[in-house]
């Protein structure tokens, strides 16, 4: 099987998690994303493992470490996400804007305009 | 016993200290503190007169090097003669009454302790000028001396006159220090030490310009200390203190700070002609400038201030004669019936609750003791014998007489016009304050003991000062060592006699127009003619056109110019800064989302010049 068409689906796979990242409204899919371009990693680092037929099969290795962090990341990120639902009965990402730079009460300029006498 | 003296500034120093921070430590508070150093001033200085008296023109130096810097190194250290010895003596008296006087004077005061304590380091300061031996440690006193003044007259700080009179008397000194501290530095490096001693002993073979600079220079302060014409206005003002600060800063310290500096280096000025001829046309000036304005005031401690310009002005007059005795024997004598004049005015106002003339009037009968001891005070400032101002006032005219020249007879004949309007303004100070009747609505009644004991020992000084003289001018030379160069006392009977009938001439005039007209002030038998004596001949008022507004003026331009341009500039930088920061700031919007896009499209941009960048 040629490299180019696992590196192929690879990139696929991953555009895919990009797009759901950026673009999906709810948390839960956005994680499910994020899995994707993990997993677009990980057949990346099997393709070329065999690509370049290592001894040690340091990709295929490397691909189980992968797995193993995306397991826990995605424990951890559910927890998150159910958190997040139990405080604000939604889980959708682009509501949860309370870290905006919003206007505070004092500005800039009538900080400066106290100083003038 | 003279290596002790530095025991004299040191005493009052430590009871201002402890006057200050530790009064609670001491049985008896703040007055045991500041009574008992100044009495022990005044034993030092009783000692150190016996032990001088001896050879009064023989200079008892103790120094030592203090800090090398640059070529000239300073000395601390004490120079005692008899002339040091003697004013010392004067100084430690005066402090000593004041502050007796004081504990019933400002019995009540809240600040007291402080009072008493800056009355001490006022004592201590003058003192130091007294005996220092190097022109800075004279500085020193000098400065220290300018501070009390502020801080003793701002006493009443609650109140606005007492508030701008302080800040007045600094600033109209500090004018003429400026120079004071120029002089020192001319006079210094022309004789290669600012030893006392060297300066004067050099002050012959410096070069002449050298020597005329740093006299002219020293004069300044001098003018200023001493409340000479044109830096006098700071005085009358400086009545806003209390009265006794008054007695103390008019007899003892302060104003006779500046008088002792010139007698204390007289040869730079014997060295340097042109000052003395510009102290005594500055004397001239003020002496019956000050007498004239003397006459038309109608508060009785501005009277009394006026006439402290006046006969500071003598002084000055007899230094830029040659009347080196006499001028010092003056500023004794005048110590003495100043200080005692004074104090009779403060135990008056206590009284009467005024310091107007008009409400006052017939206080004799109430405060029989204030008003004999204050007729001797007047006597004396009159200048009417027995009492000692005559008698020193007439060495002055004597010695200019004698100086003749231009110089010479301008003071003798201002001098004795002077005389004249000085026995004139007593004579209506008397009039209007203890005789005559009473026209205020308080409950007269005499002084406590406290206030009179000063008054009736100064009584006794202001006599006994001039008994030296009756037998001979002898008496009062052996008191100092007389520099080279100057005229000696000479107080004849014929002299005496032309000034007290001068006088008696004018105490007569006005006793006729008070038994004319019993009711009126004597200043408005003068009628429109007496606008310019009533206003100081407007001295203030060009002061203030001349100098205070334009100075008002710049001030209120550089604020606006601070406000406008500078300030502006400034805030300008601040807004537009925030406003090029409002921009980014519509970035951060809290969608998590956004912040990734903007970071992939970054990604891509890097990843896809990198490609090209290594393409090509």
């Amino acid at each position: 099987m040629h490299l180019s068409l696992a590196v192929g689906l690879s990139a696929l796979l991953f555009g895919t998690g990009v797009y759901g990242v950026l673009a999906r409204r709810n948390a839960v899919a956005v994680l499910m994303a994020v899995e994707l371009m993990l997993n677009a990693a990980n057949l990346d680092l099997v393709a070329f493992d065999a690509w370049f037929k290592d001894n040690l099969h340091g990709g295929q290795v490397f691909a189980l470490f992968v797995v193993v962090v995306a397991a826990a990341e995605v424990g951890v990120g559910l927890a998150i996400v159910l958190a997040v639902f139990r405080l604000r009965d939604t889980v959708a990402v682009d509501a949860l804007t309370q870290l905006a730079d919003r206007d505070p009460p004092a500005r800039a300029d009538t900080v400066a305009s106290d100083s003038a006498p | 016993m003279t290596e002790w003296a530095w025991l004299l500034p040191a005493l009052p120093a430590v009871a201002a200290a402890l006057g200050l921070v530790g009064w609670r430590l001491v049985p008896g508070g703040p007055a045991v503190v500041a009574i008992v150093g100044s009495a022990g001033a005044l034993v030092v200085a009783v000692a150190l007169v016996v032990a001088v008296e001896g050879d009064p023109a023989r200079v008892h130096e103790s120094a030592r090097a203090w800090t090398p810097i640059g070529g000239i190194g300073l000395n601390v250290g004490t120079r005692v003669d008899g002339l040091a010895a003697v004013v010392a003596v004067m100084v430690c008296v005066v402090a000593l009454l004041v502050q007796v006087y004081s504990t019933a004077y400002m019995a009540g005061d809240p600040r007291y302790s402080t009072y008493a304590a800056e009355i001490s380091l006022f004592t201590s300061a003058m003192l130091l000028v007294v005996v220092a031996s190097d022109l800075f440690e004279l500085l020193i006193g000098w400065e220290v001396m300018g501070l009390c003044s502020y801080l003793l007259v701002g006493h009443y700080w609650q109140t606005e006159g007492a508030r701008a009179a302080a800040v007045k008397a600094f600033v109209t000194t500090r004018i003429g220090d400026t120079g004071f501290l120029f002089g020192i530095f001319v006079l210094g490096v022309g004789a290669g030490s600012f030893d006392v001693s060297a300066v004067t002993a050099g002050a012959g073979s410096m070069p002449h310009t050298t020597v005329v600079a740093g006299a002219l220079l020293l004069l300044c302060g001098v003018v200023g200390k001493s409340a000479q014409f044109p830096l006098h206005v700071w005085l009358p003002d400086a009545m806003a203190g209390p009265t006794p600060v008054s007695a103390l800063i008019h007899a003892a310290t302060m104003v006779a700070a500046g008088i002792y500096v010139v007698a204390r280096l007289y040869p730079v000025f014997l060295a340097a002609p042109v000052a003395l001829t510009v102290l005594g046309i500055i004397a001239c000036i003020t002496m019956l400038g000050a007498a004239l304005a003397a006459f038309a005031e109608d508060d009785l401690k501005r009277v009394l201030a006026w006439s402290t310009v006046s006969q500071l002005a003598y002084m000055a007059a007899g230094l830029a004669v040659g009347g080196w005795t006499a001028s010092v024997w003056h500023l004794l004598t005048h110590a003495a019936f100043k200080a005692l004049l004074f104090l009779a005015a403060g135990s008056v106002l206590r009284t009467v609750g005024t310091n107007l003339m008009s409400e006052m009037g017939g206080l004799w009968r109430r405060m029989p003791l204030t008003f004999g001891t204050a007729l001797v005070g007047a006597g004396a400032l009159a200048g009417i014998p027995p009492f000692a101002g005559a008698f020193s006032k007439d060495g002055i005219l004597a010695a200019a007489r004698e100086h003749g020249g231009g110089l010479g007879t301008s003071v003798y004949v201002v001098g004795l016009v002077t005389v004249f309007v000085t026995a004139a303004y007593v004579t209506r100070l008397v009039l209007r304050t203890f005789l005559g009747s009473y026209r205020g609505h308080a409950r007269l009644h005499e002084a406590p003991l406290v206030m009179t004991g000063p008054l009736v020992l100064l009584a006794g000084f202001a006599v006994l000062l001039g008994a030296p003289v009756l037998p001979s001018s002898y008496g009062v030379r052996s008191w100092f060592g007389v520099p080279a160069g100057s005229e000696p006392l000479h107080v004849g009977i014929g002299g005496v006699l032309l000034t007290s009938a001068v006088a008696l001439l004018a105490v007569g005039l006005l006793a006729w127009q008070h038994r004319r007209q019993p009711a009126t002030d004597p200043i408005d038998a003068l009628g429109r003619a007496a606008l310019p004596l009533r206003r100081a001949f407007w001295v203030d008022e060009a002061y203030s056109a001349v100098l205070i507004r334009p100075v008002h003026a710049l001030a209120a331009a550089v604020v606006e110019i601070d406000r406008r341009g500078l300030d502006a500039t400034v805030v300008g930088t601040g807004r537009t800064a925030s406003l090029a920061g409002g921009g980014l700031r519509l970035l951060q919007n809290g969608n998590v989302q956004a912040y990734l896009s903007a970071l992939v499209i970054g990604v891509l941009i890097v990843v896809i010049s990198v490609s090209v960048a290594v393409a090509a």
